[in-house]
């Protein structure tokens, strides 16, 4: 029997170690961040986290330029690419000869040009690369983004280890603790407001909940997030568009703000937080059914946009996670309703975390624990001010122009391409537009007015 | 964790490498590491649709004569086949014809032609025309290339006046064809260094 109450008293103290360890938490993370203020632990570990990836990165620059290895820097491309268009890069191959007196201007070496063109895009895309985490240009002592990094020196391996002992034993139990309180408060908080009467303090409560519950999931991501130009943010009425990179978007701009969220009806847990969500406030929730017809969709949202108590729409026009180097073709969606547009460009600080979410790579479950193993979530979120549809311009062409100003805000390059591709093949109409163009270059068109 | 070379590149392996393509070292490590981006299944080497999985080669009238460049030929009983899959010697083997000309290299022994010489790279832009490899462009391989780049745009008789004129122009021994010769002297006064060169960055 003196070996049971040995068991006894060891599990009697695991567990009043649990709740002292539940108590901290609450009082001195939870708490704090619910109300929107801080202790100051979250800056402290911050402070220590910069100062330590500075030394690291000195220490391996030093390392490298001991060694006479010149660390080729990934933010040049591998080649330099040539931009000439395809009339002067043909105009130049045709050049050495004579242009024939009739029937077609064509050269041999007119493959060349698309030869070239070819063999670049083999070496040096601008869509592939944005599927796949971005490149460090120094490495940030986490396993994950050890690529061909070498074995530096002592001190550097042990600081390595010793992060990864606090990130998995220390961190990681501390941030799941977090966001399992910050997900339950979501469902048990925003059931209970949904049970009140319509009066105005239902809203504001639900307002009230829904901000707490992001907060604590953000400390639970020890996101550090900055604001900017906070006299733009979005206002009942109108359409949110940000950048998308990884569902932790939502608790980014939710944590400052209100909004109604667009998406599918989803089963198991998803499910629950979104039929609880919608009990406080309305959300827009579609059936996979529903998403396919276009006009439903834009009907849905526009009446939801025109009843001016309801919350603004957070819209992600990208449809897809981008790895945040670049904003890729907005669907005109949302651009078809009408309504005021209100740009917000997110971008990450790829040295505390990689915050992209390669849904081929790994499932949601994964990617949060990889989040929550990470050192921290540093981000900066702009608002842009509103935008309207002007006068002359179509649904696609005011798209492009809120891509570009948020591209331009948050330094991501703006490309054409449809995110889409991730997963589909290209359309054929791309390849039919080279073939027009090379082809206007062969039989110089007269006839150009003819349609085909 | 994952890293991202399923396999890591050797030092010999790149020695040799370096050798037979005159890449630097850098260039080997960064092309291997685009390589093995390309490389979804994750097995050393490229099939026709990881390349075609990259929208730009796959909007390019000549892409998928580009793709065939890389996939080596083999004998099978007398029967060419081309092989389903290139491993990163191949692939940097292909690449090294587009490496551009440095001065050092032009007085080297001709026997031995670096990959990347003016006569290399037109035999590249020949073999995409000449689809059967028997050293000829005949009507029919020409008017195939035509057709890739100009799609539905240029009628049939229209291409078929074109095709012939390019071959009675570069056609010196009469026999309808364009042969390898006849086609470097075609093209005598382009600056073939230039056009089929990539400036790749150290």
């Amino acid at each position: 029997s003196g070996e049971l109450s040995e068991m006894d008293d060891f599990w009697a103290g695991a567990l009043w170690a649990l709740k002292i360890w539940l108590y901290l938490v609450i009082i001195l993370i939870m708490i704090p961040s619910m109300f929107g203020f801080s202790l100051g632990i979250s800056e402290i570990y911050m402070t220590i986290l910069v100062k330590t990836l500075e030394w690291a990165t000195l220490n391996i620059q030093k390392a490298n330029s001991d060694e006479g290895t010149l660390k080729p820097s990934s933010s040049n491309g591998l080649i330099q690419r040539e931009n000439g268009s395809m009339e002067k890069e043909l105009e130049e191959l045709r050049r050495s000869r004579p242009k024939p007196p009739v029937g077609g201007d064509f050269t041999l070496s007119d493959c060349f040009y698309f030869t070239r063109q070819g063999i670049e895009s083999i070496v040096d895309d601008e869509v592939t690369q944005r599927f796949t985490s971005e490149e460090l240009v120094s490495w940030n002592l986490l396993t994950r983004t050890n690529n061909d990094f070498q074995y530096i020196s002592l001190k550097l391996t042990l600081v390595y280890g010793l992060g990864i002992i606090v990130r998995y034993c220390i961190l990681a139990p501390l941030r799941i603790t977090l966001t399992i309180i910050g997900v339950s408060w979501l469902v048990i908080g925003t059931s209970a407001v949904g049970l009140l009467p319509n009066w105005r303090i239902k809203f504001w409560l639900s307002e009230l909940v829904h901000v707490m519950c992001y907060r604590i999931c953000a400390r639970g991501l020890s996101a550090t997030i900055r604001y900017h130009n906070r006299e733009n943010k979005p206002k009942k009425g109108g359409i949110c568009v940000a950048n998308h990179t990884s569902p932790i978007d939502i608790v980014i701009l939710c944590t400052d703000g209100c909004y109604a969220m667009v998406g599918q009806v989803h089963g198991g847990l998803m499910g629950i937080i979104q039929r609880a969500m919608v009990r406080s406030c309305p959300h827009v929730w579609f059936e996979r059914s529903e998403m396919k017809d276009r006009h439903l969709v834009t009907k849905r949202l526009k009446d939801h946009v025109n009843d001016k108590k309801k919350l603004p729409i957070l819209i992600f026009p990208e449809g897809t996670c981008i790895n945040n180097t670049s904003v890729m073709m907005f669907k005109k969606g949302s651009f078809e309703i009408g309504t005021t547009i209100y740009p917000v460009a997110i971008k990450y600080d790829p040295k505390f975390g990689d915050a992209f979410w390669n849904s081929s790579k790994h499932s949601m479950v994964s990617y949060l624990l990889r989040m929550m193993t990470s050192w921290a979530l540093v981000c900066n979120v702009w608002y842009l001010p509103a935008m309207h549809q002007q006068e002359g311009e179509d649904a696609v062409q005011f798209a492009n122009r809120v891509k570009s100003a948020i591209a331009h805000q948050g330094g991501l390059v703006d490309l054409q391409w449809d995110g889409g591709l991730k997963r589909a093949k290209v359309k054929e109409t791309f390849k039919e537009q080279q073939q027009k163009k090379y082809s206007n270059m062969v039989v110089r068109d007269d006839s150009s007015s003819n349609s085909d | 964790m994952g890293s991202r070379a399923s396999r890591l590149l050797r030092e010999e392996e790149i020695e040799e490498i370096k050798k037979e393509t005159g890449f630097s070292h850098s260039q080997i490590t960064r092309l291997y590491s685009r390589f093995t981006s390309l490389d979804k299944g994750e097995n050393g080497t490229l099939s026709r649709e990881d390349f075609q999985r990259i929208p730009e080669l796959a909007i390019n009238p000549l892409g998928d004569r580009i793709i065939n460049a890389f996939f080596p030929e083999g004998y099978f009983v007398l029967v060419i086949f081309r092989e389903d899959q290139v491993n990163f010697r191949g692939f940097m083997r292909t690449l090294a014809h587009f490496r551009p000309i440095e001065d050092n290299e032009k007085n080297k022994n001709p026997a031995t032609e670096p990959l990347n010489s003016r006569t290399n790279k037109l035999l590249f832009a020949f073999r995409l025309y000449d689809l059967d490899r028997d050293d000829k462009i005949s009507r029919d391989e020409l008017l195939q290339v035509l057709r890739m780049m100009v799609g539905v745009n240029i009628s049939d008789e229209q291409l078929g006046s074109i095709a012939d004129r390019t071959i009675q122009e570069a056609d010196t021994n009469g026999d309808s064809c364009i042969s390898f010769n006849e086609f470097i002297k075609v093209l005598e006064k382009v600056d073939v260094e230039q056009k089929m060169s990539i400036r790749f960055l150290h």
